[in-house]
């Protein structure tokens, strides 16, 4: 008897562990899960944020050796300043922080710690502060990327000098310069406005963030009124037949297709058929709505689908056609669902990439696009470009710009909620 | 020229609508006419009138201008007869740079000073012309819907019945979207089969597409062809990253749902769900740029210090990345599904005395199976038409391999590959990057439609 009871309890006790364990799993199951978010963010946010700020180097530039008299700059026009030939100018202007250099190499090595555009930089200040010019100026200088890795803590120093692309000689100079306080920290606005370059110091997202927002505006422009318009229509209107069930089956199929197709879709259609032009928000933001008319399509219908029938009937029953009955009452009630829709739309095209690598959208673009027919990069796009990019600079940049891709993504998202807490009605 | 044009019509159209509703009013009052509309539809009727044709007809004007602009420009030379199509078009390009001030070097200086001044008078009238026809068409529409305004014109009717039509118009973008897609895929397909047979592409072993882009386009060899474009190695690779996803997700995935919908008390839910669902708003690049720049070299290290040798773009580093992503698809959907299984079995099964664990695995699952299986299914398609991650995170080379630590390339990275920078139209490596695309739509098609119909039945179920 007690034989039997024993076995009772070993059995129970081991069903008992046996459910420990299961629970076990799958708490680990949804802790892995949770944690690469965490890590994913974390990976992100610590490489990308020193991108924001960057280094400048602290140079006295003596511009009574450019000019007899430095209030002659008040009466140049930017034209004329732009006449100047100041490149040996400029740079002795930086030899000027170590005057005891005679080798040319070394020189050679000196002028390679500032970003190349320093002649442009140096005339800039002079453009913008040409009526009180000094005998002789501070001006804060772009360090070169590699500098700026090495101030940053990004790039190992105890390499050998032939795997650095950084010498021995700039290393010594560039501690004597943060021994003498000259090397400072700045924020790194022309990061936030300037287009791509060849030199990570000088490449910024500027021109990448207008081309999103092009294409994200050409986006909404066109998938908003017709994704709005067809869910009425598929909603309310539809009679229940062949071309209904027809449209019904190709939207839910066009919402499963891979996003590289609708690139092919855009590169064997809209630049070649049509001939619009390449590379450009316009014909990136076609491709990227009809990706997204699926989702539009589906979120306003399901709203359309929630408001209660006795608004329809009420209204029908003082008198109203059909279509003021939609339009004047159901339509109005389900616009915060539709709205909702379409910026979760929006979100998903914002940070699509593979159809605009087939439409051109990779092109390198140094200005900034001033119209949706300039070519230009997008944001995502951006980040690809960079991440095949060897140089060290590139991989903060590209964990910034995600971090910028992100919180954009966060805000149509807040904003999607906020939307549906404040204007959607319970029933 | 378009967006002032575009903006002039909408304040005719706006202004239309002003003078259509005032006109009905006054017609209203004055000649105690009895309209047989609200006066705001006669509005709408004569804005309608204003903004639909002349909009239509500027969209015909812009596509077809360029055309005749080229024929009219190059008359001159066309009537010489001695240039091809194509050198003619090289003409255009040069004389439009001349005419923007970009001076290059010619023989013909004087033709194309002919022509230069032919485009410079013809872009201006044309310009003209098109603001003439536009907003005379506009106006004289709105005079005429004007005076049409009497007491037999039911207007409401009429902009019901154009709104309707809209909207319809507006659903069949989905169709003509399909259409698209199946047309721009078919037709290239079709030229790139008429060059490679459609056997050695579904089962040839070899994919080498760049040695044919390497050739002159004249003495390619039909063998060289046939050697170049296999997919095998595309669709196994394809098939690898997608089971290493599939591995990483489906227990992770289906746990975290079981764990959602049987364990978590409400508030761990509230907060858990959200994150977890952030994996999958997470645009695939930054997956990809995760995969590349620390994954890989972190499974690289960790297989080296096991003295294996790991491609740095190993399948293993994208296929996990990828499967990460996944995850938040499976546990949706299946907590959905297990979620939806009637109260009743749970019940019973506890009455029977059995743990959660056992209810769960014996009751729950086999009931939400073919929920469960569908969502498996999509989440496969989705790894399948993923293409960042693969871009960035795996090899570029095709190689016929199944080991993991091997780098393994697949159709959407070749799509890429293929077709990223400038494109010839005529060669069939270009082709090639249009068939495998047809491939990855039939095979993502099928597979939706299989999950859909596995749903289904399961919810015929218990309805």
């Amino acid at each position: 008897m007690t034989d039997r009871i024993e076995q009772r309890i070993n059995s129970l006790n081991k069903r008992l562990n046996s459910e420990k364990r299961f629970r076990i799993y799958c708490i680990g199951a949804m802790s892995f899960a949770l944690a690469w978010v965490l890590i994913l963010f974390l990976n992100i946010f610590s490489s990308g944020y020193s991108a924001f700020y960057r280094t400048v180097i602290q140079v006295d530039v003596p511009f009574l050796n450019l000019i007899e008299d430095t209030t002659q700059f008040s009466e140049m026009s930017s034209e004329d300043i732009n006449n100047l030939s100041m490149y040996s100018f400029s740079k002795k202007a930086i030899y000027g922080l170590f005057p005891d250099i005679e080798e040319k190499k070394d020189k050679k090595m000196l002028i390679r710690l500032f970003s190349i555009e320093f002649e442009q930089e140096i005339r800039e200040f002079l453009k913008s502060n040409k009526s009180n010019i000094n005998e002789t100026e501070t001006i804060y200088l772009t360090a070169s990327d590699d500098v700026d890795q090495v101030n940053k803590g990004n790039y190992p120093r105890d390499l050998d000098e032939d795997k650095r692309r950084i010498k021995d000689i700039q290393l010594l100079f560039f501690d004597d310069l943060v021994d003498r306080g000259l090397v400072s920290y700045e924020f790194n606005l022309p990061f936030l406005m300037r287009g791509d370059s060849r030199e990570p110091e000088l490449a910024g997202v500027g021109g990448s963030i207008v081309g999103s927002l092009f294409t994200i505006l050409v986006v909404l422009i066109l998938s908003f009124p017709i994704g709005i318009f067809a869910a009425i229509y598929l909603e309310e209107f539809a009679p229940k037949n062949r071309v209904t069930d027809f449209i019904e089956i190709n939207i839910n199929n066009l919402a499963a297709v891979p996003s590289i197709v609708f690139g092919l879709l855009g590169l064997g259609i809209i630049l070649n058929t049509f001939g619009l032009p390449r590379s450009t928000p316009l014909v990136g933001g076609i491709v990227l709505s009809l990706m997204t008319l699926p989702t539009i399509i589906i979120a306003t219908r399901a709203s359309l689908r929630a408001v209660p029938p006795s608004i329809r009937e009420g209204a029908l029953a003082v008198g109203a056609t059909k279509m003021q009955a939609v339009m004047h009452h159901v339509v109005p009630v389900a616009m915060p669902g539709a709205l909702t829709g379409t910026i979760i739309g929006l979100a998903q095209a914002l940070g699509e990439t593979a159809p605009l690598l087939l439409i051109g959208m990779v092109a390198f673009v140094v200005d900034v696009p001033q119209t949706p027919l300039d070519a230009s990069a997008s944001l995502p796009v951006q980040v690809y470009l960079w991440s095949e990019s060897a140089e060290r600079g590139y991989v903060e940049k590209t964990s910034a710009t995600i971090m910028m891709l992100l919180g954009f993504l966060i805000l149509m998202n807040l904003a999607a909620v906020l939307i549906r807490r404040k204007f959607e009605t319970k029933w | 020229m378009g967006f002032i044009l575009i903006s002039l019509i909408i304040l005719i159209g706006i202004a239309s609508y002003f003078l259509g509703n005032l006109r009905a009013k006054n017609l209203r009052t004055s000649n105690q006419k009895n309209l047989k509309s609200l006066s705001h539809y006669y509005g709408y009727y004569v804005a309608l009138w204003a903004v639909v044709p002349a909009l239509l007809i500027l969209l015909m004007i812009t596509s077809f201008k360029s055309f005749f602009i080229e024929q009219y420009v190059l008359s001159d030379f066309i009537a010489l007869g001695s240039y091809t199509e194509t050198e003619l078009s090289l003409l255009f390009t040069q004389i439009e740079n001349t005419a923007l001030g970009i001076k290059l070097f010619d023989e013909n200086t004087i033709l194309i000073n002919g022509a230069v001044n032919k485009l410079n008078y013809i872009n201006k009238t044309s310009e003209n012309l098109t603001y003439v026809t536009v907003l005379g068409l506009s106006g004289l529409l709105v005079l005429y819907s004007l005076f049409n305004i009497n007491n037999k014109l039911n207007s409401r009717k009429i902009v019901e019945k154009f709104l309707l039509v809209l909207y319809f118009t507006c659903s069949l973008v989905a169709i003509m979207t399909t259409v698209g897609i199946i047309f721009s895929l078919l037709y290239e397909t079709l030229r790139f089969f008429s060059q490679v047979p459609i056997t050695d592409f579904l089962f040839g072993l070899n994919w080498s597409p760049q040695r044919v882009f390497v050739r002159e386009a004249g003495d390619l060899d039909t063998r060289d062809l046939a050697n170049a474009f296999g997919a095998v190695p595309l669709f196994a690779g394809t098939f690898l990253i997608a089971l290493i996803a599939m591995c990483v997700s489906v227990p992770v995935g289906l746990l975290t749902a079981i764990y959602m919908s049987e364990y978590a008390s409400p508030k761990v839910r509230d907060w858990a769900k959200p994150i977890i669902e952030i994996l999958a708003g997470i645009p695939t690049v930054v997956y990809g740029f995760f995969a590349a720049l620390t994954v890989a070299p972190l499974v690289r290290d960790i297989g080296q210090g096991a003295g294996l040798t790991v491609s740095s773009e190993s399948a293993l580093a994208a296929g996990f990345v990828m499967g990460i992503m996944i995850i938040p698809f499976i546990s949706s959907l299946s907590d959905d599904v297990i979620k939806s299984v009637p109260q009743s079995l749970r019940e019973g099964s506890y009455a029977m005395g059995a743990t959660k664990r056992e209810t769960i695995v014996k009751v729950l699952l086999p009931a939400a199976l073919p929920g469960i299986v569908g969502s498996f299914l999509l989440a496969v398609s989705r790894a399948i038409g993923e293409t960042m991650i693969v871009v960035m995170a795996a090899g570029l080379n095709a190689k016929l391999t199944a080991n993991p630590l091997d780098a393994a390339t697949t159709i959407t990275t070749q799509i890429v590959v293929i077709l990223i920078g400038d494109q010839e139209f005529d060669s069939p490596k270009t082709q090639s990057a249009f068939a495998l695309g047809l491939t990855l739509f039939v095979v993502t098609l099928a597979l939706n439609f299989i999950a859909l119909q596995v749903v289904k039945k399961y919810t015929e179920r218990y309805d």
